[in-house]
């Protein structure tokens, strides 16, 4: 396949045969999708389709200003004695924390899920300098240990069986072997509250960063998110900058969607609105906080104003779970830690159209994803504009010539309507009627190639009928119908 | 310097200059449904029995007292410095600890206890949550810690939900550095979707209404 | 008199399934419209769209848009070239005020086959006959760009001897995306025997759609698996008498 193919990866097919793993992530998601139908119906949530349209203005006015917002938040998180710190990529984030690993004698960190973190690979920029850095989501523990990257922005560990899980213990923790899920919680628990109380810094994601509050709003379900925050003396959050929301008064409506978007709680167990380090008189809570602001080409998504819809997304995995394609290739076939239907939209645009050419195409544009985003992001239609802007780059670097002959031919010939008329008889003649009615197996080799080849290789092929529609209907006319 | 420059490059992106205000925000659509203190209590116990956790209506102290007493039996127990705690009794139960100021020792007591006290600011009656703020009365980890957890909480303070909660406080931040939500037991599903209940934080909460 | 209609009846049925094009006109002839078929026609320009090739695409609408621009109702045979037009040669168009005014103009007339029925005519019973137990499956364009659920169900539903079965993935894609069925052709597939299963459960007979493109992707997977199912365009189903 060349590099500028806009056509199935061959990995897929390794995905596509494995029918355990089409299992595991077909039952996963579906149950994941009966659950947000449930939580979302109408007589649970009557106001659910005017939460998403408020999500979504709410959304839109804080990016529109932006500069605004981010000079307000850390005017609030410095009034209440935290600091923010701007970064454009991950090494800068890295550099930061290592910073102020060393000036501080902090030997251990203790990590919560954020698919920020994920995006930088901050775990693995500071283990290069010998700074342990442990997540402690269940999902993310496993898979850290597993040296694997999310297989969903919402269940990481979503492809995993409880066999999976208890080979990993076995192999990275020495422990014995142990398929009962409870148990195997119950030994990452014990294992990571020791992590929890010899950490010196904690690393969190932000769900919600608030601008009239300066704070960090985090939502989970283990506690693992509170501890990091909680029990290490320095709490640092990195977010990307798009996580922001203008007022506290904003949230209900965001946390209103986003659990039961999720997971189909109404809220999640846990939801943390953290501004500042302990103040005064406060019993416990960290005693440095930070918040790391991270760009890494958030502001070129911003520069587009239809696309700079894909930052209002807060990572519900709704699209994940609702998407066909997901539910078939999974989260690993996709190039960047963000999957789906998302992770096609906003994967192009940090990497660039030309990387992974053939990912705004993944796609049958069944627009189950929009209809079921909590912030309205007309994904299928961003797709649609990520297409136009693969084959103009395609052009401009003067690859996929063939198929934008084809599409230029085609055009030629659908304004032409006796020369259309005329190869639609021609098709027909080709494909003539066998001995058997109906639908063709097979073709000659020599015309197995191409589109045919791509549609054979799944299904019948329909044969050209031999009288076209408008044949019929000149002769129904003359019949005098 | 990164600021200024990344500042720079999200003005420009945006089309927007320096110091230039914002567009009018959407408007703030908060809405709290007129309903009753007994069926909001009612609604916050249904609520949260469905999740799993367990809850009492005490109609005086001493019936506070007599359920934390039954449940803290040969336990090992921290409660907060919350007001209506003392009232109840609790503290003075024989092996309650209680009066933390130090943020350490605080932290060694909660790793080592089997219970944890606190009461609660508010609970949501639609969800089934308690809202704890942090303050002087009110720490962190003793509700984090220990693998059950004990809530007493005045009747009054619940409210219908959300909306009410950031009507009521329009901005937390204002008056402490955390505040948390709390809907239910510590909860995962990681593994094969199955439910475990207590993965960090604690496998079971109470909550007295009082 | 009913309303005249222009028919588009879109390229797939044009070449291939052109029996398709000939219910529709016999079921709308047959509730009193006058019918034509502009001669000219020939696709909306959605697989150019689609690709990503919007200056082709743009080329093909424009002679969509002067072939159908006389035309008082243009009804179509399929929810995803109704969508093309009504929905997004609004984009296409988007910096070309002067077409982009004949487009809104055109697209506002255009109306999807089942939905014509319902919504403009408001003929639910069209005296049709079919003795068969049969399951619906919702096209995705139909469904979410234009809002079409209900209709083609009631308009079963008065169709008599004929039996409904509702499958459990209704609303679940075929997999078909236009080219993406054969660019993505290993998972496309995948998703259709997916949606064949779903099929196969209801025991129905026949699957009907409103989107020819559906049932040939539907058609193709259930042929290759040699399933006892065969699909039908409501139009069929709706001029069986």
């Amino acid at each position: 396949m060349s590099k500028a193919a806009t056509t199935e990866p061959s990995k897929f097919r390794q995905t596509l045969e494995d029918a355990n793993l089409q299992l595991a992530v077909y039952t996963a998601t579906g149950r994941l999708m009966e659950k947000r139908r449930e939580a979302v119906a109408a007589d649970v949530l009557p106001e659910y389709q005017e939460l998403r349209t408020q999500a979504h203005e709410i959304k839109k006015h804080t990016l529109d200003n932006l500069d605004y917002y981010l000079e307000l938040f850390e005017e609030h998180v410095t009034a209440h004695g935290g600091k923010v710190v701007y970064c454009k990529d991950g090494s800068e984030v890295a550099d930061f924390v290592l910073r102020l690993a060393k000036e501080r004698g902090a030997r251990l960190i203790v990590k919560s899920k954020s698919m920020t973190t994920e995006e930088i690979d901050l775990n693995e920029r500071l283990a290069h300098h010998q700074l342990e850095s442990v997540e402690t989501d269940l999902g993310e523990y496993i898979l850290q240990l597993a040296h694997q990257r999310p297989y969903h922005i919402v269940a990481p560990a979503l492809h995993l069986t409880r066999y999976d899980v208890a080979n990993i213990f076995t192999e990275k923790l020495g422990v014995e072997n142990e398929t009962v899920i409870e148990k195997q919680t119950m030994i990452a628990r014990g294992v990571l509250r020791q992590k929890f109380l010899q950490a010196d810094i904690g690393i969190s994601g932000a769900n919600f960063l608030v601008a009239d509050s300066g704070a960090v709003v985090i939502v989970e379900n283990e506690g693992n998110a509170r501890l990091t925050t909680s029990a290490p003396r320095i709490h640092i959050a990195v977010a990307g900058m798009e996580k922001m929301i203008a007022r506290a008064q904003d949230l209900p409506v965001f946390l209103k969607l986003l659990g039961r978007s999720a997971t189909g709680q109404p809220l999640t167990v846990y939801t943390s609105f953290l501004s500042g380090p302990r103040r005064e008189g406060e019993v416990d809570g960290p005693e440095e906080f930070y918040v790391v602001l991270l760009d890494n080409g958030r502001t070129r998504l911003l520069a587009d104003r239809e696309k700079r819809q894909s930052l209002y997304c807060i990572r519900c995995g709704a699209c994940l779970n609702h998407c066909p394609v997901y539910r078939k290739v999974g989260g690993h076939n996709y190039p960047w830690v963000y999957s789906g239907p998302i992770g096609a939209v906003i994967t192009p645009q940090y990497m660039g159209v030309g990387k992974d050419p053939w990912l705004p195409f993944a796609s049958s544009l069944c627009g189950a994803c929009y209809e079921v985003c909590p912030v309205k992001i007309n994904i299928p239609k961003l797709l649609l504009d990520l297409r136009s802007e693969v084959t103009k780059f395609k052009a401009k670097e003067r690859g996929g010539w063939a198929e934008r002959m084809v599409f230029r031919l085609w055009a030629w010939v659908m304004r032409h309507p006796r020369i259309y008329e005329m190869m639609g008889s021609m098709a027909a003649a080709f494909f003539p009627e066998g001995e058997k009615p109906g639908w063709l197996r097979s073709v000659p080799s020599f015309m197995n190639i191409g589109p045919l080849k791509g549609w054979l290789s799944q299904r019948d092929l329909p044969r050209p009928a031999s009288k076209s529609f408008r044949q019929h209907w000149r002769s129904r006319r003359k019949g005098g119908r | 310097m990164p600021r200024e420059k990344i500042l720079h490059k999200v003005r420009t992106a945006l089309g927007r200059s320096s110091g230039q205000p914002p567009a009018a925000p959407p408007p703030v659509r908060l809405r709290i449904p007129d309903v009753p203190l007994d069926a909001r209590i009612e609604s916050f116990i249904c609520a949260l029995n469905k999740l799993n956790g367990k809850t009492c209506v005490a109609h005086s102290p001493q019936e506070v007292l007599d359920y934390a007493a039954q449940l803290c039996e040969g336990k090992r127990v921290v409660a907060s410095n919350s007001p209506v705690l003392r009232e109840c009794g609790i503290v003075e139960l024989p092996n309650v600890r209680s009066n933390y100021t130090d943020a350490d020792k605080l932290r060694e007591a909660c790793a080592a206890a089997d219970i944890g006290i606190t009461s609660a600011d508010y609970a949501l009656g639609d969800t089934g949550s308690l809202v704890i703020i942090a303050s002087p009365r009110e720490a962190r980890l003793i509700s984090l810690l220990p693998p059950v957890h004990l809530a007493i909480v005045p009747r009054s303070r619940i409210l219908t939900g959300l909306d009410e909660l950031f009507t009521l406080l329009p901005n937390p931040a204002e008056q402490t550095s955390s505040m948390v939500l709390i809907t239910g037991p510590s909860r995962t599903a990681d593994i094969e979707q199955i439910l475990v209940r207590g993965v960090h934080g604690p496998r079971e909460i109470h909550v007295v209404v009082l | 008199m009913g309303p005249r209609v222009a028919l588009f009846v879109t390229c797939i049925v044009d070449q291939l399934f052109p029996r398709v094009g000939l219910a529709m006109a016999d079921v709308l002839e047959r509730i009193g419209c006058e019918v034509d078929f502009p001669e000219a026609q020939t696709c909306c320009g959605q697989p150019a769209f689609n690709s990503g090739y919007r200056a082709e695409a743009r080329d093909v609408a424009r002679h969509f848009l002067s072939v159908f621009e006389q035309a008082e109702y243009i009804v179509v045979p399929s929810g995803s070239c109704t969508s093309m037009i009504s929905h997004h040669y609004a984009e296409l168009f988007r910096k070309e005020p002067e077409w982009l005014d004949r487009a809104r103009a055109v697209g506002s007339r255009v109306v999807e086959f089942s939905t014509f029925l319902t919504e403009v005519v408001k003929v639910e019973d069209v005296g049709a006959r079919l003795d068969a137990v049969v399951t619906y499956h919702d096209s995705c364009h139909a469904l979410r760009e234009l809002s079409v659920k209900s209709g083609p169900r009631r308009l079963l539903g008065r169709v008599r001897g004929l039996t409904l079965k509702e499958m459990d993935r209704a609303e679940e894609c075929c997999g078909f995306g236009g080219t993406f069925s054969v660019k993505f052709a290993e998972t496309s597939g995948g998703m259709v025997r997916t949606k064949v299963d779903s099929i196969l459960r209801t025991g129905a007979e026949i699957v009907v759609s409103i989107d020819s493109s559906c049932l040939m992707q539907l058609q193709g997977a259930l042929a290759r698996a040699n399933a006892p199912v065969r699909t039908m365009h409501l139009a069929e189903v709706l001029a069986s008498r």
